[in-house]
Formats: structure tokens, C-alpha cells, sequence
């Protein structure tokens, strides 16, 4: 057996060093496959012992106040029975994280569809490199620049006006009416939220919007549309999968983000209406109360945490639906 | 004959790179005239210029004159969305918008005129019909312009171009991407469109250029080489190049 390359011997069978070889790799692929197997396995672990922990943690809340947490909007864990309810938190979280969609959105593909469409190619690159620096300001400096900066300025430029102008007016000056303004509210912590998913919408609309073929867009102009409508009418649709991706990507942070908005948000647990008044989120309201609470104070706070799960879940759930929709809809 | 569109000693740069060498051809009215030569020759480009589609691009510029109805429409101050509703295009592979087959038509018509829905849907028809596709279509069309096959696709773009009634279209190799069946239909329809519209096509396929063209223009390098009647150009070339090419000893 001087020769490397294998070959079969008289009967037709493998030469001993060949089937060595080949046992050896027979090895390696198995226990890569076992390795790779046991990696994505581990994903569903994981997954599984953060709701069953939940769970368990939930349970003596859950079994105290049942599925009426969900609508008690009182939250006093300081008497000799509290008496504590999620509503306060859970309309913060979807209210502060609606208004911020609802800021971010328009402005992120605005500046996604500058960039791809009509940017001059120098200016490129720095407002690209602007909006990544802008994803990766650390959470806590979103908040004390919100506390110390915006809060302040909006509070004494801004809100004041508004609230003036809609004084007369039915339902707008409940929305946005205060008693009194101050640093800290619901609004100013959707728009620092705003503020931290603008990158991921903008980074993420850049990317589907590079996608679009060339030609695609060609035949559009070919036929006489403005930039507008071939970026109303071609691009966006081409690209709405990635879009709502996207969309679902920032959502799924602002109901979660916690360090910038416990800064801002106030942690008051009333609903008065109004988006200037002070408020709180699931996510702050367990940031600011975990270490000083105990017993059903603890375990109400990981009920909190588990309607975040489930919360993020229904809308990653809900993203699916509306996806299929979409296609359906499209004729697809 | 009547001069559509006369282009006069045009150059096109890529960047510094010249691409097109000072062209003179004149595209005549309601006539087809077919651009051959190798790859890279300028055909494709030469076409992007007649609808000022290269405008898209930074780095690309022309000069020279392009006389659209005597209008020179390299002019700075040319309405671009108003050229290329005049002059449409379709291109080498078929580019369906993302939306149903009736919107891929409704679409460019929306854009200019205001129809009522039973004006749209007339003139819908009649497209689909003028592009040879409405008997295959009429009964899906709420389908994804997607769904349809690749021959269909590339007819849906011509009903698309021919809907918003251009003066002139350009067709940049539009079989390359297709079976012979609907190459055949493409060409039929070619020979159909030109009572009502002016049209340049760019080819690789030499048969095609015979078959629907009334003048053959042969490119090669940038420059033009020989402009001529089709059948002169097939029979009696004047340029060996162009016997050259035609006879497949080169490109």
C-alpha cells in the first residue's frame, strides 16, 4: 500500500487505508451533524426555560388576581393586600410604542427612500454611517439626553403651545391636555423611542430597497412616473415583505426597550388620556420596582413580564397574518 | 419619408469613456428600424439615450442632438416624465410591476389621464388585446402579473406601453428572454404596432432584424457603420464589417 490513492483490491472491495479514511470522515460528518443538531435543539431549550421560569415566578400573582390583572388599573403593592394591575402598564407600552411607530416609520422610510433614490452619491455614505452611529448610542444616553435635554425643552416650547391650542377643542384636549407639564411624560418617551428605532427602519428599508432591480424601477420611469410613483407603486411593493420585517423589528424594540424610557416615562401608574402626562411601560415598571419588591410584588412584576412575552409574540404573530394578506391580496 | 426622430452626431460617455463615437441615424415614422451588432457595440445604449433613461444614472452624460418632432430632447429643460410617456420602452427581460395584471396596465394610465372605471377597463381591453394576451388573460385579471409565464410577462409589458399611446417604442432585445412560440407572436406584433407607432429595435438575433425591420442600423464599437434599407443591408452590404457580421464570421 505505497500508492495515497485508494483503490479497490482484486475482490472489489475498498483497500484498508480507504475505508479507514472514509470511517474517519463517516465520523466527522456525524458528529458535526450531532453538533449543529444539538446547537439548534438548544434554541428551543432555552426558549422553553425562560417561559416555563415565567410561568413559575407568574404563578402566585396568576392565581391571586387571575385574568382580572389584565384590566385592574390600580397598582398598590404596599398595602397589607396589595392590589395590583397590569392595565397602566400595558397601555403605556402599547401607546408609547404606537405614537413612536407612528413617528418613526414615515421618517425612516423617507430617509431610506432619500438614500436609495434621490441622494447625491457623496452625500451617501455620512448619512448612512449618521443613522448607524445613531443605532448604536447606548440606551441609557437615549434616556439621560431625554431627561436633561428633550424633556426640558419640550416641556417648556413645545407642549405648552399644543395644549393651549387644543384647550376648546372635544377629545384633543383630553389627548393633549395636562395639568401640568412636565420633563417626564408619555410623549417624550415615545419620542426618544422613536429616536432608537429610527436606524433599524431606516437600515433595514435601505437594504430591501437595494434589492429592487435596476430594471424594474426602469420600466417604471419608461413609462413616465415621477420618483414618487415609482417608489409608491414599484418599490415599496416589491419590497413590502422586507418592509414590514422591518417594521416588526423596531416594533418588537419599542415595546421592550426599558433603560431610556424608565428614565423618561415618569413610572406613575394612572390613565388619565392624556400622551403629556407621566406613565409607565411593562419594561420600566419591572426595571424601576424589581429590587425593592418581594413575595406577590415579585411575582406580579414576572406576570408583567410574561405579558411582554406573550405581547411581543401576538405581534410577531400578527406581522405573519398581515404578510399573507399582503400576498394574498397581491394576487400572488 | 418623415423623420420621426433624427439623431445627429451624438457621443455618450460613461463617465470619461466614450461610448457612442458621433451617431447620424434617422428613425422614421411608422417604420421599424433594427440596431445590430456585437455585444457592447452601443445598440442598448444608443436606445437608453432616445428616452433619456441614462438621466437615472450620475456619471453618464450625451451630447449631440436627438430631434424628437424636431425637439432636440437632450435639452436640460426636456419634461422627462412627459418624454418617456411619448416614447416607451420595453426591455429584455419582462419586468411585470408588483401588482395584478389589470393594474400593471391601469397603472401607466392613471398617471396621465383621468378614466372613469368602465374607460379603464375599456382601455385595459383593448391593450391586452393590441398585445395579443387578452384571450389568455381576460378571465384572471386580478392575478399577479407574476403569475403569468415569461412570453405573457414580456406581451403584459408591451400592452403596458402600448396603453398610454407613445409615439414611439423602443424594444431592447425583447425575445432574448423567450421561446420561439412567443417570439414568433412578439414579431407578429411588432409588424401589427407600426401602422400607429415609430419603432427601433435592438437585436442580437440577425433572422429578426430581416424579418420585422424596414431599416437596419449595424453598430460596431461606438460607431455606426452602415445605415441602410433592410434588404440592402441582408443582400448588399457596403461595409465589409457589416458582410462580415451578417454572415456570422465575426461578433
Amino acid at each position: 500500500m505505497t500508492h495515497a490513492t485508494p483503490s479497490l483490491d482484486h475482490d472489489g472491495r475498498l483497500s484498508a487505508a480507504r475505508s479507514k479514511i472514509l470511517a474517519r470522515m463517516a465520523l466527522g460528518d456525524r458528529s458535526f451533524h450531532l453538533v449543529t443538531r444539538l446547537c439548534a435543539y438548544g434554541v428551543f431549550i432555552l426558549l422553553a426555560g425562560i417561559v416555563v421560569s415565567l410561568i413559575m415566578g407568574a404563578w402566585p400573582a396568576i392565581q391571586t388576581f387571575g385574568l382580572e390583572f389584565l384590566v385592574t388599573r390600580r397598582w398598590a403593592p404596599q398595602l397589607d393586600e396589595p392590589i395590583l394591575g397590569a392595565l397602566a402598564p400595558i397601555y403605556g407600552t402599547l401607546l408609547t410604542s404606537f405614537i413612536a411607530m407612528l413617528i418613526a416609520v414615515p421618517f425612516g422610510l423617507g430617509v431610506a427612500i432619500f438614500l436609495t433614490e434621490l441622494c447625491p452619491i457623496p452625500l451617501r455614505r455620512p448619512i448612512r454611517v449618521a443613522v448607524e452611529l445613531l443605532a448604536g448610542i447606548p440606551s441609557i444616553i437615549y434616556g439621560m439626553w431625554g431627561f436633561f435635554v428633550l424633556g426640558p425643552f419640550l416641556a417648556q416650547y413645545v407642549e405648552p403651545g399644543i395644549v393651549w391650542a387644543v384647550q376648546d377643542i372635544p377629545v384633543l384636549n383630553i389627548i393633549f391636555g395636562a395639568e401640568m407639564i412636565s420633563n417626564i411624560s408619555l410623549f417624550n418617551a415615545s419620542l426618544v423611542l422613536a429616536i432608537m428605532i429610527l436606524p433599524f427602519i431606516t437600515a433595514i428599508a435601505v437594504d430591501v430597497f437595494s434589492t429592487v432591480p435596476p430594471v424594474l424601477k426602469e420600466s417604471a420611469y419608461g413609462i413616465g412616473c415621477t420618483t414618487w410613483e415609482v417608489v409608491t407603486n414599484v418599490v415599496i411593493p416589491f419590497t413590502r415583505v422586507g418592509l414590514v420585517g422591518g417594521v416588526m423589528l423596531a416594533l418588537g424594540r419599542a415595546l421592550g426597550e426599558t433603560m431610556a424610557v424608565t428614565f423618561i416615562i415618569g413610572n406613575s401608574f394612572k390613565i388619565d388620556g392624556s400622551i403629556f402626562s407621566p406613565g409607565t411601560t411593562i419594561s420600566a415598571a419591572i426595571a424601576s420596582e424589581f429590587a425593592e419588591s418581594a413575595d406577590l410584588h415579585r411575582s406580579a412584576l414576572m406576570y408583567l413580564g410574561l405579558l411582554l412575552f406573550i405581547l411581543t409574540f401576538f405581534v410577531l404573530a400578527a406581522a405573519r397574518l398581515m404578510l399573507m394578506r399582503l400576498e394574498k391580496r397581491a394576487g400572488a | 419619408m418623415n423623420e420621426k426622430i433624427s439623431i445627429r452626431d451624438l457621443k455618450f460617455y460613461y463617465g470619461n469613456a466614450l461610448a457612442l463615437k458621433g451617431i447620424n441615424i434617422p428613425l422614421y415614422a411608422n417604420k421599424v428600424t433594427a440596431f445590430i451588432g456585437p455585444s457592447g457595440c452601443g445598440k442598448s445604449t444608443l436606445l437608453r439615450v432616445l428616452n433619456r433613461m441614462y438621466d437615472l444614472y450620475p456619471n453618464q452624460h450625451a451630447e449631440g442632438e436627438v430631434l424628437f418632432d424636431g425637439r432636440n430632447i437632450l435639452d436640460p429643460g426636456v419634461d422627462l416624465n412627459l418624454l418617456r410617456a411619448r416614447i416607451g420602452m420595453v426591455f429584455q427581460k419582462p419586468t411585470p410591476f408588483p401588482m395584478t395584471i389589470y393594474d400593471n396596465i391601469a397603472f401607466g394610465l392613471k398617471l396621465y389621464e383621468s378614466l372613469s372605471k368602465s374607460e379603464l377597463d375599456g382601455r385595459v381591453e383593448h391593450a391586452l388585446k393590441r398585445a395579443a394576451l387578452w384571450n389568455e388573460v381576460k378571465d384572471k385579471l386580478n392575478a399577479n402579473g407574476l403569475s403569468l409565464s415569461g412570453g405573457q410577462q414580456q406581451r403584459l409589458c408591451i400592452a403596458r406601453t402600448v396603453a398610454i399611446k407613445p409615439e414611439v417604442i423602443l424594444f431592447d432585445e425583447p425575445c432574448s428572454a423567450l421561446d420561439p412560440i412567443s417570439t414568433a407572436k412578439i414579431e407578429e406584433l411588432i409588424d401589427e404596432l407600426k401602422h400607429d407607432y415609430t419603432i427601433a429595435i435592438v437585436t442580437h438575433n440577425m433572422q429578426q432584424a430581416a424579418r420585422v425591420s424596414e431599416h437596419t442600423a449595424f453598430m460596431y464599437l461606438g460607431e455606426l457603420v452602415e445605415f441602410d434599407e433592410t434588404s440592402k443591408i441582408f443582400t448588399a452590404p457596403r461595409d465589409s464589417r457589416t458582410q462580415d457580421y451578417i454572415t456570422g464570421r465575426f461578433g
